[in-house]
C-alpha cells in the first residue's frame, strides 16, 4: 500500500494547532490536522479573555469576521472576605478605544471559525479523529497512528493541550505533577444583552472582566472570574490542584462554585440567568521551569502541551501563547522544509525564535511570581484585611464609633504591615 | 452535609451539556489501586463529582458526565488510573467552551 505522507501533521485543533495549520497552509505546505472532537473547539475550555493585541499582526486576515464576544473595556477586581467584599472598577480611555486590546471569547465558536479560515488557506482538517500514538523511524518521529491508520509526516507538531500525552511519548515531557497544574471550571449563564449591560454599567456591545480573589476560593491559591459575552457570562473558578486537595477547609470543587454563585454580590449579577453549559479543564501552571522540551527529531510541541500557560493566581493566560507558539512552530517546520533537514538540531530554531519573543520574556518575568504568590497572605490575609478596613470605615455601630486607626491595628494584628506591603506590592502588580 | 442537594444541582448542570455516547468508559482504576489515597483527592477535585465515597468507605467512579478535564489523571497519576481520551466523536462536545 502506498504510504500517505504530509509535510506536517498537527495533533489537536485548539488554538495552537489551528494557528500552526493556518500558517503552514498559507505558506503552501501540505498540512493535516487531526482533532478528536466533533468540530474544532468541541473539547476546548477557556475562561474567556484573549489579548488579541499581542497576536493580531500574525493573523491579520482573521479578525474582521472573527466571532469575538465583547471588547473588554472595563477591568474589575473584587476582594472577597467571608462576609464582605470590595469591588474596584477601572475604566481607562486607552483600553476602551480601538483597536481593543482584549476580547471575551467562547472557544467552541472561535476555534470552529479559525478552523474554517485554515481550511480556506488549504489546510486539511479531519475532525472526529483521535490520534493514538506517534510513529518513530530510526529514532525520529515519522508520523502518527489514528484510528488504526498510519499517517506519515516530515514533522509532527503536538498541540494536544495540557495533558501533553505525545510530548511524553517522545520523552520531551516528564510525567505530570499535580503541583504544576490548576483546574478551571465554569458555567455559561445566559442573560439578555441589555440586562448584562445594565448590571455591569456598560454601553451596548461593550464588555467587562471581573476577577475575584480571597474568600471566593476559601483563601486557597486561585480565584474566580466573570467575563461578559454577547448574551451570557462565563462564571467560574480556577484552583491549584494541590491547594484544592490538601488545604483546609476541604470543599469539593463543584460545591465551591455553587458557594461562589450564592454570594449576594454574584447572585445579583446572574439573577434570572439560565445556565447553558458547564465545562472544565486543567491548566498548566508550572511556568518556565516546567516547560516541556520544545523539539526533537521530527517533532515540535506548542501551546498548553508545551506548558505555555501562566496562572498568576487570578488571571490565566494561555490563548495568545498558544496561537503565537503555533505560529512560530509552523515557521520552524517551514524553515526545515527548505533544507530538507528535520533533525532536532534543525528544528531547534523554534526555541531560538521563541527565546526572543514576548512569550519567553513573559515566562521569565513570571518565573518566581507564582511561587511567591502561593501564599496565604494574598489569598486570605490581604482580602480580609481590606474587608476589615472598609468595615471600620462604613459600618455604623450601635453606640460611639471607634477611631479607625486603633480598631484597625487590633484587627490587623501585625505591626509591620507597611514593610510587608512594600515587599508584596511588586508581585501584586503582576497579577 | 448538604451533599445531597448540591449533587442534585450538579447532575442537572451536567445534563445541560451535549454528550455523545462512548461504548467503553475511558477511565478505570487500576487493579490493586482501589484504596490509593489519591482517589480521595479526586473526590474533592473532580469538577463533575464523578468520584464519591460509598458506604463501605471506598471510592467509586461514576461514568456519566465526564468533562474530560484531566484533573483526576494528574492527581491520581497513571499508577492509579488508566486514563485515555474517549474515541473520536464521542464524549462531551462543548457548544460554548
Ligand atoms: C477555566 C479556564 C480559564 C482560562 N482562562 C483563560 C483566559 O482568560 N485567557 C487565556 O488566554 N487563557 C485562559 N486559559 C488557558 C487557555 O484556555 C489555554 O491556554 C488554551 O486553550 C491552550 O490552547 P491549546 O491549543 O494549546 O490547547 P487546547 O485548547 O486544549 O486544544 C487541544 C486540542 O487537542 C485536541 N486533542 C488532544 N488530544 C488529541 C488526540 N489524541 N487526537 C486528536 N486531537 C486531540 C483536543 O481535542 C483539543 O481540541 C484558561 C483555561 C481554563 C481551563
Ligand atoms: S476527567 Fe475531569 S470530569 Fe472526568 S472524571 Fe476526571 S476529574 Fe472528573
Amino acid at each position: 500500500m502506498e504510504e500517505v505522507r504530509f509535510n506536517v501533521i498537527i495533533i489537536g485543533g485548539g488554538l495552537s494547532g489551528l494557528a500552526a495549520a493556518y500558517t503552514l497552509a498559507e505558506a503552501g505546505q501540505e498540512v493535516l490536522l487531526l482533532e478528536k472532537g466533533d468540530y474544532c473547539g468541541a473539547k476546548n475550555v477557556t475562561g474567556g479573555r484573549m489579548y488579541v493585541s499581542l497576536i493580531r499582526d500574525f493573523f491579520p486576515a482573521i479578525w474582521a469576521k472573527a466571532p469575538l464576544e465583547r471588547a473588554i473595556v472595563q477591568e474589575e477586581l473584587c476582594l472577597m472576605s467571608p462576609g464582605s467584599s470590595i469591588l474596584i472598577r477601572y475604566n481607562d480611555a486607552d483600553i476602551a478605544s480601538e483597536p481593543y486590546q482584549s476580547y471575551s471569547v467562547c472557544r467552541a465558536k472561535f476555534d470552529k471559525y479559525f478552523a474554517k479560515q485554515a481550511e480556506k488557506k488549504g489546510a486539511l482538517i479531519t475532525v472526529k479523529k483521535k490520534v493514538d500514538s506517534l510513529v518513530f523511524k530510526d529514532g525520529k518521529v515519522d508520523g502518527v497512528v489514528a484510528g488504526g491508520e498510519t499517517l506519515y509526516a516530515d514533522v509532527v507538531i503536538c498541540c494536544d493541550g495540557a495533558l501533553s500525552l505525545f510530548a511524553q511519548q517522545a520523552y520531551l515531557q516528564k510525567p505530570l505533577n499535580p503541583k504544576h497544574f490548576a483546574v478551571g471550571f465554569k458555567e455559561i449563564i445566559e442573560l439578555a444583552p441589555e440586562t448584562l449591560e445594565n448590571r455591569f454599567n456598560l454601553l451596548p456591545g461593550q464588555g467587562a472582566a471581573r476577577l475575584y480573589m480571597g474568600d471566593v476560593t476559601e483563601g486557597k491559591f486561585g480565584g474566580g472570574f466573570l467575563y461578559t459575552n454577547k448574551e451570557s457570562v462565563s462564571l467560574g473558578l480556577v484552583l491549584g490542584l494541590e491547594a484544592l486537595c490538601q488545604e483546609e477547609p476541604r470543599t469539593k470543587a463543584p460545591d465551591l462554585l455553587e458557594r461562589f454563585k450564592k454570594r449576594p454580590e454574584v447572585a445579583a449579577l446572574i439573577a434570572g440567568g439560565q445556565t447553558a453549559e458547564y465545562s472544565a479543564h486543567v491548566i498548566p501552571e508550572g511556568g518556565y521551569d516546567h516547560l516541556s522540551k520544545l523539539f526533537g527529531d521530527g517533532i515540535l510541541v506548542a501551546g498548553d502541551a508545551a506548558g505555555f500557560s501562566i496562572n498568576a493566581g487570578i488571571t490565566v493566560r494561555g490563548m495568545e501563547y498558544a496561537m503565537f507558539s503555533g505560529y512560530i512552530a509552523a515557521w520552524a517546520a517551514i524553515k526545515a522544509a527548505g533544507t530538507g533537514d528535520y533533525s532536532a538540531e534543525s528544528l531547534s530554531v523554534y526555541e531560538r525564535m521563541l527565546a526572543d519573543s514576548f512569550l519567553m520574556q513573559d515566562f521569565k518575568e513570571y518565573r518566581h511570581v507564582t511561587e511567591s504568590l502561593n501564599h496565604k497572605r494574598f489569598f486570605t490575609y490581604y482580602p480580609e484585611l481590606a474587608g476589615k478596613i472598609m468595615h471600620g470605615l462604613y459600618a455604623m455601630p450601635n453606640g460611639p464609633k471607634a477611631r479607625i486607626t486603633p480598631t484597625l491595628r487590633r484587627s490587623v494584628g501585625v505591626r509591620n504591615v507597611p514593610d510587608m506591603l512594600l515587599k508584596d506590592l511588586p508581585k501584586v502588580v503582576k497579577l | 452535609m448538604n451533599g445531597g442537594k448540591e449533587s442534585l444541582n450538579l447532575k442537572a448542570k451536567l445534563g445541560l451539556n451535549v454528550f455523545k455516547e462512548n461504548k467503553n468508559f475511558h477511565i478505570s482504576v487500576n487493579p490493586g489501586k482501589e484504596n490509593d489515597p489519591r482517589l480521595f483527592y479526586a473526590v474533592l477535585a473532580c469538577p463533575a463529582g464523578l468520584y464519591s465515597v460509598n458506604d463501605a468507605g471506598a471510592v467509586e467512579l461514576s461514568q456519566d458526565g465526564c468533562l474530560e478535564c484531566g484533573t483526576c489523571k494528574i492527581i491520581c497519576s497513571d499508577e492509579v488510573l488508566t486514563w485515555r481520551y474517549p474515541d473520536g466523536a464521542t464524549g462531551v462536545q462543548f457548544r460554548f467552551g
